[in-house]
């Protein structure tokens, strides 16, 4: 476009296709106030906001593979003898949905490929997520306005666990039975109602006939449908809310600095889909994953060793199998503790993590809106309590696998379970304390660089003989970015009885956040940062300490 | 100050972002975004051709791999394997598929990333961000649109609208839960009851011949089913579930348990191959000891002892199946187990 005359003189049908197909579509649709908005929205960088990008690129992945999947799996549990090209096999009786999975892995050429890079794909997406979830949640980025878009990821992240296990529960293998047996024994241990569930869900007994077409339509339908809606929405609020920003020169909490979605993100983050793909693609010709056809359609009556969920599911497994066998009997009913609680914790441990953003804006009670990202080391608190429940999380997936700790460290299993019974209450502490402890040290460390200047590593000898080591002063850029994060006051209740001698009424919920916040925020919680005059009295001419 | 008020002073004061300048007063100020740092491409036009050359080699090897793709389809056998080290035997095809399909992938978005950090424009800008929060003026107009839209639709007013609409609505989804119904029977004693019966042969699960007591040699494991269930059968995998039996011949001197022995044939036990826990189906069994253990989670039982458990997560002992011989020699099973055999329940009791 050349001068705004031209433009104005130009008749409609004169204008390029392309324009014009805009023209048309903005008539219809305002593209180009949307465009106006988004098209040169901008972005800063950072490797750790790439995390998120994993997740969503191999849940696309996951749609396109699982829909060519569905042309040729069959859903049933028909039992039939099987005839296909896996020779080891034929003969056997097995369910619809384990020959059709054979078939899809011997008879369609491609469909091994497929059927793995599924599977992978779903093993990254929820580590993408479990790993982009863990960088929102050290950085801060949780907090005010994106506590809702936190939500909506987690939310995801438990979908996400549930179509993963509905969906290789799916083949009907042994392995995949053995697991889905365990979750119905788990199901017949809620107190009153379980054996209901179990039956509506099973269709009578375990296994029935049903369950395969049920978990069908609940991992190609009703989970992913609803994963969709929250990855749209997650997606809107990203754009919608800007997205974070470490500290840094130029960078403020009321701007956003980087480059713009045209055309360096559309090239970085489109590009970024195909070497995601291509890497699942590429591990899934060499690295085999769930090979049905050595695992044997499902038998009740038998049972592999070495029995895994997949990885997301282990935390789990590990709950399961280190809580002790607590049964109360007591008029003619069952309490089965030693699997209900565990049924219990589960979701509590994912609660615990998905509540933190809102009890720390209620320890902080700061309204106001972040933009701007901590380092871990300047929340030590709330690193602590993540790498708390990593560890216990880490744990517990330990625990899931015990038999092959035991097995590959030639270990006592016994004394596996028993290192994770203890663990579970001793090792979140240990993890809390040290991690605390270490945020501490990067903070003094930090505010010793501050003050004292960077160690330059150059020995000076001074005329007394006396050996010292030249800090070199840090750049404005440094003193700004270490100098950035703020710091809040730990909260005081004040005085309970007022000048005249009358109580005041200082509720329970109160002395609790004034105590939460005094361990945030006092002098055990976080180290203040430097003052312009401690600066200042350092730097001026006294030369180095 | 309401309990959810905090004084001013204890928030953090805001970086003062108005003084871009260091000076005496302000060391620790923004200095503002840094100057732009040209890249080679960006000064030598040479660099830049040789990006852009770059770039299209990666998207010309992705066609090449896409038509690698297609030949392979067409050319290997579906069954053809082959060895790659250090991997071991592949699938031919699936291996040829996998890395054309990758390296088309992966050289088209490797092409498109390099494009993007040699050739398009790093220069950084800032972008204003502004409150998500609406302003007072905004607020004030929805707040009285919406008192508007109350005050018309006159639910607050009639009642009677009002309450008989919340039960029409808070009703309604009865009927989607009344339709789940019918997704199972109900559990009745169904948990209670295996196939097992008087009279029933202890069938060999792998010879599916019955059983002899000189079948069941001391220190072996034996499955066993009851006579008459066929793999075939219909109801095969939900009966088997419930009915599968292991079988361990002891020395009856070993046995502590009192009710064990006379459950028992000249040392022969008969228990529940399904695990107390949640199900799994119990494999291993160490002949000294005479533990028994699940390789699901571990539940270890005692086989000698009434298989009372003596590690793990299960709740209560292995139910024995009291078992005989009949007339002709066979083991039979004397009864159903008098107790539910697999994970515990609520009805359990």
């Amino acid at each position: 476009m050349s001068t705004t005359e031209t433009t104005e003189s130009r008749s409609r049908g004169k204008a390029p296709a392309g324009e014009r197909v805009a023209d048309w579509a903005d008539g219809r649709l305002g593209i180009y106030s949307l465009a106006k908005a988004n098209m040169r929205k901008i972005f800063p960088d950072h490797w750790s906001f790439m995390l998120g990008e994993v997740a969503l690129y191999s849940f696309l992945i996951i749609i396109l593979t699982g829909v060519y999947l569905t042309l040729f799996f069959h859903p049933s549990m028909n039992e039939v003898e099987y005839h296909g090209s896996y020779v080891p096999l034929q003969g056997q009786l097995m369910s619809e949905a384990f020959s059709s999975t054979l078939h899809i892995s011997f008879d369609v050429r491609g469909g091994l490929l497929i059927r793995q890079i599924h599977h992978w794909a779903a093993l990254i997406f929820l580590a993408a997520m479990f790993v982009h979830m863990m960088r929102v949640f050290f950085t801060g980025a949780f907090r005010k306005p994106r506590e809702v878009n936190w939500l909506f990821g987690f939310l995801l992240f438990v979908l996400g666990m549930f179509t993963g296990f509905t969906g290789y529960s799916l083949p009907d293998d042994l392995l995949s039975g053995t697991g889905v047996r365990f979750m119905e024994g788990a199901v017949l241990s809620v107190p009153i109602v379980g054996t209901y569930l179990s039956f509506f869900l099973f269709g009578g007994e375990f296994p029935g006939t049903d369950f395969v077409a049920r978990f069908y339509s609940i991992h190609i339908l009703l989970l992913p449908g609803i994963m969709l809606g929250l990855v749209v929405a997650h997606l809107i609020l990203v754009f919608y809310h800007k997205h974070t920003q470490f500290a840094g020169p130029g960078k403020t909490n009321k701007n956003v600095v980087g480059m713009p979605l045209l055309p360096v993100y559309m090239a970085k983050a489109g590009g970024f889909f195909f070497l995601v793909f291509g890497v699942i693609a590429a591990l899934s010709a060499i690295a085999q994953i769930n090979p049905i056809w050595a695992m044997g359609p499902y038998r009740p009556d038998m049972v592999s060793t070495g029995a895994q969920p997949d990885w997301y599911m282990g935390f789990s497994e590990g709950l399961i199998r280190f809580m002790p066998g607590w049964e109360v009997n007591f008029w003619g009913h069952t309490l089965v503790l030693g699997v209900f609680i565990p049924l219990m914790i589960f979701p509590l441990v994912l609660v615990a993590i998905a509540v933190y953003p809102f009890i720390e804006a209620w320890i902080t009670g700061d309204k106001r809106e972040h933009h701007i990202l901590d380092r871990p080391r300047n929340a030590p608190t709330r690193t602590a309590f993540g790498v708390a429940w990593m560890s216990l999380y880490l744990l517990l997936l330990v625990g899931g696998g015990n038999d092959l700790w035991a097995t590959h460290f030639h270990l006592s299993i016994n004394a596996v379970t028993w290192f994770v019974r203890i663990g579970f209450f001793v090792l979140p502490v240990l993890a809390f304390i040290i991690t605390k402890r270490i945020c501490l040290g990067l903070q003094r460390r930090d505010k010793d660089k501050v003050l004292h200047g960077r160690e330059s590593g150059i020995i000076k000898r001074l005329p007394h003989g006396e050996f010292i080591e030249i800090h070199e002063p840090l750049s404005q850029d440094a003193l700004h970015t270490l100098t950035a994060h703020e710091q809040y006051k730990p909260l005081e209740i004040g005085p309970t009885v007022d000048e005249n001698g009358v109580e005041r009424k200082v509720k329970g919920s109160e002395k609790l956040r004034a105590k939460l916040s005094k361990a945030y925020f006092d002098e055990d919680g976080q180290i203040p940062k430097p003052t312009v005059e401690e600066y200042k009295e350092i730097t001026s001419g006294h030369g180095h300490h | 100050m309401s309990s959810q008020d905090i004084p001013e002073e204890n928030l953090p004061a805001e970086q003062d972002a108005t003084v871009a300048v260091a000076d005496e007063k302000h060391p620790f100020a923004d200095p503002g975004l840094p100057p732009h740092e040209h890249r080679i491409q960006d000064i030598d036009e040479r660099a830049a051709k040789r990006s852009e050359r770059t770039v299209a080699l990666l998207f010309t090897a992705s066609m090449l791999a896409t038509v690698g793709f297609i030949a392979s389809f067409v050319t290997i056998p579906h069954d053809k394997s082959i060895f790659v080290f250090p991997i071991g035997h592949l699938n031919a095809l699936n291996f040829a598929l996998g890395l054309t399909l990758g390296g088309a992938l992966f050289c088209i978005g490797a092409g498109a990333v390099h494009w993007a950090r040699t050739l398009m424009s790093d220069v950084e800008v800032a972008d204003e961000r502004h409150p998500i929060e609406a302003s007072p003026e905004v607020k004030a107009k929805v707040m009285a649109d919406f008192k508007q839209g109350a005050k018309e639709s006159a639910l607050g007013r009639r009642k009677l609208i009002r309450n008989t609409m919340f039960g029409a609505l808070a009703l309604f989804p009865l009927s989607g839960v009344v339709l789940l119904r019918d997704l199972g029977p109900l559990p009745g004693t169904k948990l209670r009851h295996t196939l097992w019966s008087k009279g029933k042969l202890l069938v060999n699960m792998n010879t599916n011949e019955p059983l002899r007591p000189s079948d069941v040699a001391v220190g072996s494991l034996t499955f066993a089913k009851p006579e008459g269930l066929e793999e075939h059968d219909h109801e095969f995998q939900t009966e088997i579930a419930k009915a599968a039996l292991m079988i361990v011949r002891l020395q009856p001197a070993d046995i502590k348990d009192k009710r064990e022995l006379e459950w028992s044939h000249e040392g022969i036990v008969a228990y529940s191959k399904i695990c107390t826990h949640v199900g799994c189906p119990i494999s291993l069994y160490e002949q000294q000891t005479h533990h028994a253990l699940c390789p699901c989670h571990q539940s270890t039982f005692d086989l000698a002892d009434g298989a009372r458990v003596i590690f793990g997560p299960a709740g209560h002992a292995l139910p024995q199946l009291r078992i005989g011989v009949n007339d002709e020699g066979y083991l039979e099973a004397l009864g159903d187990f008098e107790e539910p055999v697999g994970p515990a329940f609520w009805e359990r009791g």
